[in-house]
């Protein structure tokens, strides 16, 4: 550190006005050694305030579940949701169910975690008036829509959820105003985490810094570069950190986030920029983590769009879907850190869970003469050529969709048949889907909230649900979902929806591409380092050396 | 003198009014922010509808507009989507992307202009074929790849610097981004320079002073570099502007929050606040610098005068 | 004003032929360049020249003339013709198709049949650099020239006038330099539907102009100010005469400085609003998008980014020795 200091004070020279106060002292900033047991980790900025009932990315996600406990967590390892807060979750009709809770849980606040700590965050996400991105988590509890009318402009008559009732300090009911056996599964999602006193006291105050009950509290928090979380000694889990804590730094390109690790600046990236997966081995060795997540690629289709609205036009979007040679992509754009897709779901969610490889048949697999059969079959492309939209923002979609479209247009041997339709920004993109404004086939990623085989099919194929982009709709399979949630064994629940699944490769709404994998990369300072199902480093596994 | 200069104060006025609307309109017309926040999900229409309430988007184009400028008067520049006031983000912003503009700055003019005289004085000689060959280098290949490379060997092989700049991001730390954000000036200050001298050296006042007996030295700074410059001041007064908005590729490089970030984060997110903040303030650096140029024109060329 | 004829016009004296065969392209330019100075060594040619027009040589003819003799200017526009050359039959040197893709043989080097190796995509480098010419030369050269007219025009007038015109000529530049880059191609270009370059290159010259302005502006108030200008107003010479003889000359190297660089810059910028999705879009194909496509590739395939880079770098190379050319015909006192 000592030379590095006197280098920058030569290369300094150059600008000798400037650099002349700023070399006097030792090593500047905080990057020294890790030291004292802190992970330092790359971060980017969340998107919204940090707010359990209002944060649905990733990087805000993140931190509550560093900071937050709920009633149920996933297994890091197999994603199977257990009990955490809860003592039981238990119901007779699918519909009622009654949650008793561990007595003797508390915030880092001292405050203690009650139902009603449960209840009050549970109205308050749910409540029109605080206009919270995740509502429609609350949306099957009974008297939502007293609470969170539908309707633009209409005004809530309730602002508490009828369907929540408190028993005692440990326990409340729940009554939903539909079957759904999966429910309890979903606890674990940071909608539904409690909130302490604190937040509806000092709101303004809480969101400066976030207090929770989770194994870490913030020490510090400067919005846009730094968080500085710290082991919380009363924290009352079993699953408290095996470091002292973690330094979240925020990066606005990954690919800075590798460099400093490569020079040692940081301990931790979790998300390997595209244009280093060549070489991250060569750099990383073993320090190199390439894990399934759950998080599936499709492309949509706008089936009310002309052309996309013939029952005819299925069999050209099966023959699209053969004419992608899945393989060959994921093994050459994406270095291996995707794997073909071969039903709607995703690995993580496990045989037992849902996940079934080779569902979606041939109708996934490369197969050139009978792709192009097909789209002959059903009419061709509509108007003789496609294109496939996605966001040039985020997420660096070109390279994929363009490698698609070759693929396509090499088995149809027509090289402008399809091409890549780059929209600007994401809200451009989204407002395009939202209003029924796309006329060609567009990409489409789901990253699951919670690991369900039902977060993969319902809000993306239901009739008219939240995330139904393509506007699918099938009697056939909105009923075998509804009655998939109603049944009360869970592996009945699932063949049921699988049976459902089955109506999409008929139908294709939407082609399944590949299931994308969570990858992460480390200094050797640490140990312990795993990615959960979400693709989020589990910190509070991970050794200091 | 005076009078010129309270004139062009003045000027701002309109300046900034037509300014501000003509970016409140763009990112007016960018479109609804409200759907990308709800990620890859449908917005439910009634919170949809509640957080437009909220953020005054319910209203037409004008009401907004006006809205804002009433705002902006009382000391209100809004706030960013994730919370946090747009005067916050200018406060944490604006200083770190002055400090890297100025480090830019002075590359170019000690640099640049050093250069531009040497190759001026010294036409066609190896010298100059050179600087010719890295100026082709520095146009053709792009900041992100020379800003990577030099990140990468100064801060990973060679470790001389931090990868990346600290949150404070002190002078030092910005001396290799400060660079790198300088490259494409650099060839425009080096060959504006260069034309200049050429141009001048043959000009009578500097074969006079060479006649005359001038030390070298004295002949080059005080007459051939101070008549060459109005190309070259004027060239720096445009680019401070832009060095301040566009650093975005090399603040992404080396990790700094700057104005470039939050500009652009502010025009993915439609967020007209952050924006319109944002621009105002560069417009308004625009026309100082511009001033601060016309006003070095009369120092340089004493012909130069204004009423 | 009457053409002075001419030993050797170096727009005909291109041989087709040699300038598509990919190794004369300098070479050839060399050899031209040396007829044209032996050529030069007869005298009578030069003085016939004068003799036809009765009035005074102006300093444009002079320039023109001094430019016909320079090496420099005709080796530039020697890879010019061969860049519009290529813009318009890239079928005569490249064979293959651009936008032939296999994805087997993402990234690898050269093969026999392909020089150039391949792209990310499985793509011929080689093909693509070539048929990359016609995007990029275009918004090049059509940006840079719209900017340099819109721009010295306004900038010249406001430095001319002064005043009124320059106030708000100057306070409108203002409002245009700070509209950003992206904003601005985010809301002009993501309406247009249309796939042509024009609409790059529309946007490019109303972004654009500003930065000559100021610099044509401060030329003209440094050039006005100079005694063969004052003198000639003396004279009583008219505005637009006085503008067009002595101030535009004596004017124009800041221009075309700034100008030439810009060339470059223009072609690079079309990669920037290609990668923020409001550029060109394939199947047309530029040096713009394979520049920007290449740079996340430079560890692992940096062959990928030189040709197309250096494609560039020619071009901008011969314009800037255009530039130089044009600007030494226009100084008296380098005569």
């Amino acid at each position: 550190m000592r030379g590095a200091t006197r280098v920058r004070c030569a290369v300094g020279v150059l600008a000798v006005a400037l650099a002349a106060t700023a070399c006097g002292g030792g090593s500047s900033g905080s990057s020294g050694g890790s030291s004292g047991g802190i992970v330092r980790a790359s971060w980017g900025d969340p998107q919204n305030p940090l707010e359990p009932t209002d944060t649905n990315e990733v990087q805000g996600g993140k931190v509550l579940d560093m900071i937050f406990r709920g009633l149920k967590k996933y297994n890091p390892k197999t994603a199977k949701a257990e009990n955490m807060i809860a003592q039981s979750i238990t119901s007779t009709d699918a519909q009622n169910f009654d949650i008793k809770i561990k007595p003797g849980w508390k915030f880092s606040n001292g405050q203690p975690v009650t139902s009603d700590s449960f209840i009050n965050a549970w109205n308050y996400g749910a409540d029109l008036k605080n206009a919270q991105l995740n509502a429609f988590f609350f949306e099957q509890i009974d008297g939502y829509d007293k609470v969170h009318p539908d309707a633009v402009g209409a005004t809530p008559t309730a602002t508490k959820l009828s369907g929540l009732t408190k028993v005692s300090d440990t326990e409340f009911k729940v009554k939903l105003n539909t079957k759904f056996s999966l429910w309890p599964d979903t606890l674990g999602y940071a909608a539904f985490y409690p909130l302490p006193q604190s937040f509806f006291t000092d709101h303004s105050g809480w969101l400066k810094k976030p207090v929770g009950n989770g194994p870490y509290l913030i020490q510090q928090y400067t919005k846009g570069t730094q968080m500085s979380l710290r082991k919380w000694t009363g924290y009352k889990g079993d699953d408290a950190a095996a470091n002292n804590g973690v330094d979240l730094r925020v990066y606005t390109d990954n690919n800075t986030a590798y460099t400093d690790l490569q020079a040692g600046n940081i301990d931790l990236v979790d998300d390997i920029p595209a244009s280093q997966l060549k070489n991250v081995k060569s750099d990383l060795g073993s320090r190199y983590i390439n894990e399934p997540a759950g998080i599936i690629q499709t492309i949509s289709f706008p089936l009310y769009a002309k052309g996309w609205s013939t029952p005819q036009s299925a069999l050209v979007r099966q023959g699209l879907s053969m004419a992608i040679n899945r393989k060959q992509i994921t093994q050459q754009i994406f270095q291996n850190t995707r794997t073909p897709a071969s039903d709607w779901t995703s690995p993580v969610l496990g045989d037992a869970g849902g996940f079934k490889e080779g569902l979606c048949g041939q109708e996934c697999d490369y197969n050139p003469t009978k792709a192009k059969q097909l789209i002959q079959q059903g009419g061709g492309l509509p108007g003789g050529k496609i294109t496939i939209g996605y966001n040039a923002d985020t997420g660096s979609h070109k390279e994929w969709v363009d490698a698609t479209c070759n693929s396509i247009n090499n088995v149809l041997g027509n090289n402008k048949a399809c091409v890549g339709e780059p929209t600007g920004t994401f809200a451009d993109f989204r407002n395009k889907i939202t209003n029924k404004q796309m006329t060609n086939p567009f990409r489409s990623g789901w990253q699951m909230d919670y690991p369900l085989i039902q977060d993969f099919l319902q809000p993306q194929y239901f009739t008219n649900a939240s995330s139904n982009d393509s506007h699918y709709n099938s009697p056939t399979f909105d009923k075998l979902v509804n009655q998939a949630n109603a049944e009360s064994n869970s592996s009945q629940a699932v063949s049921t929806f699988q049976d459902a699944e089955k109506q999409l490769v008929k139908d294709m709404p939407a082609i399944p591409l590949w299931y994308q994998n969570g990858s992460a990369g480390y200094s050797s300072n640490l140990t312990d380092v795993a990615l959960n199902p979400f693709s989020v480093p589990v910190y509070n596994e991970i050794k200091v050396k | 003198m005076g009078r010129y200069v309270i004139r062009r104060l003045l000027q701002m006025i309109p300046v900034f009014i037509g300014s501000t609307f003509l970016i409140f309109f763009m990112v007016y017309a960018l479109g609804d922010p409200v759907a990308a926040l709800f990620g890859e999900k449908a917005p439910d229409p009634a919170t949809a509808a509640q957080i437009r309430h909220d953020l005054y988007l319910d209203h037409s184009l004008g009401a907004q507009y006006l809205h804002y400028m009433k705002n902006i008067f009382v000391g209100d520049f809004g706030t960013a989507f994730n919370g946090e006031p747009v005067l916050t983000l200018m406060g944490d912003a604006f200083p770190i992307t002055i400090r890297l503009t100025i480090v830019a700055i002075i590359f170019e003019i000690i640099i640049g202009i050093l250069l531009g005289v040497i190759t001026g004085m010294r036409r066609g000689k190896p010298v100059d074929t050179g600087v010719l060959l890295l100026t082709l280098v520095v146009i053709s290949v792009p900041t992100f790849v020379t800003g990577y490379v030099l990140q990468y060997v100064f801060g990973v092989e060679l470790k001389w610097t931090s990868p990346s700049v600290s949150p404070s991001a002190p002078f030092n730390e910005l001396i290799l981004p400060g660079l790198v954000l300088a490259l494409v000036s650099l060839a425009y200050v080096t060959r504006l320079t260069r034309t200049s001298i050429a141009e001048n050296t043959r000009a009578d006042y500097v074969r006079t002073a060479v006649a005359k007996g001038l030390p070298r030295h004295r002949v080059i700074i005080r007459h051939l570099l101070r008549n060459s410059l109005i190309p070259v001041v004027t060239f720096i007064g445009t680019d401070i502007g832009a060095l301040m908005g566009g650093a975005i590729v090399t603040e992404r490089i080396f990790n700094i929050h700057g104005v470039g970030y939050q500009l652009y984060q502010g025009i993915l997110r439609n967020n007209a606040p952050t924006v319109v903040g944002f621009v105002t303030i560069l417009v308004l650096v625009f026309l100082l610098a511009n001033l601060l140029v016309d006003l070095l024109y009369a120092v340089l060329d004493p012909r130069i005068r204004y009423a | 004003m009457p053409e002075p004829k001419e030993p050797i016009d170096p727009n005909e004296a291109i041989d087709p032929n040699q300038a598509i065969a990919p190794t004369s392209g300098f070479g050839g330019g060399m050899d031209l360049a040396a007829t044209d100075a032996e050529t030069l060594e007869k005298p009578p040619g030069e003085e016939q020249e004068g003799g036809p027009s009765a009035k005074p040589r102006s300093l444009w003819s002079d320039a023109w003339r001094d430019l016909r003799r320079n090496p420099i200017f005709i080796i530039s526009a020697l890879i010019i013709l061969f860049l519009v050359f290529i813009s318009i039959w890239p079928g005569t040197i490249a064979t293959q198709d651009p936008l032939a893709a296999n994805l087997a043989k993402a990234q690898d080097g050269p093969a026999p049949g392909h020089p150039f190796g391949f792209d990310n995509q499985g793509r011929d480098v080689y093909t693509r650099v070539v048929y990359g010419a016609r995007a990029s030369v275009t918004v090049g050269v059509c940006a840079t020239a719209g900017v340099v007219i819109l721009g010295s025009v306004l900038g010249g007038l406001a430095g001319f006038f002064g005043g009124w015109w320059d106030a708000v000529l100057s306070r409108i530049s203002d409002v245009f330099f700070g509209i950003p880059v992206v904003l601005g191609g985010l809301v002009f270009l993501s309406v247009v539907t249309n796939s042509t370059v024009w609409p790059v290159v529309g946007f490019m010259v109303l972004l654009g102009w500003p930065q000559i302005a100021r610099i044509a502006r401060g030329s003209v108030i440094t050039a006005r100010q100079n005694d063969y200008v004052q003198a000639a107003r003396a004279l009583g010479a008219g505005n637009s005469r006085m503008l067009v003889r002595h101030i535009a000359p004596n004017a124009v190297a800041p221009v075309i400085v700034v100008g030439t660089i810009a060339l470059g810059t223009y072609i690079a910028l079309e990669a920037t609003l290609s990668y923020l999705g409001v550029g060109l879009k394939p199947p047309t194909v530029s040096w713009g998008i394979d520049i920007s496509d290449a740079s996340n590739e430079i560890r692992n395939a940096p062959h990928m980014l030189l040709w197309p880079a250096g494609a560039l770098s020619l071009t901008v190379l011969a314009f800037i020795m255009l530039g130089d050319a044009v600007r030494d015909a226009l100084d008296p006192k380098l005569r």
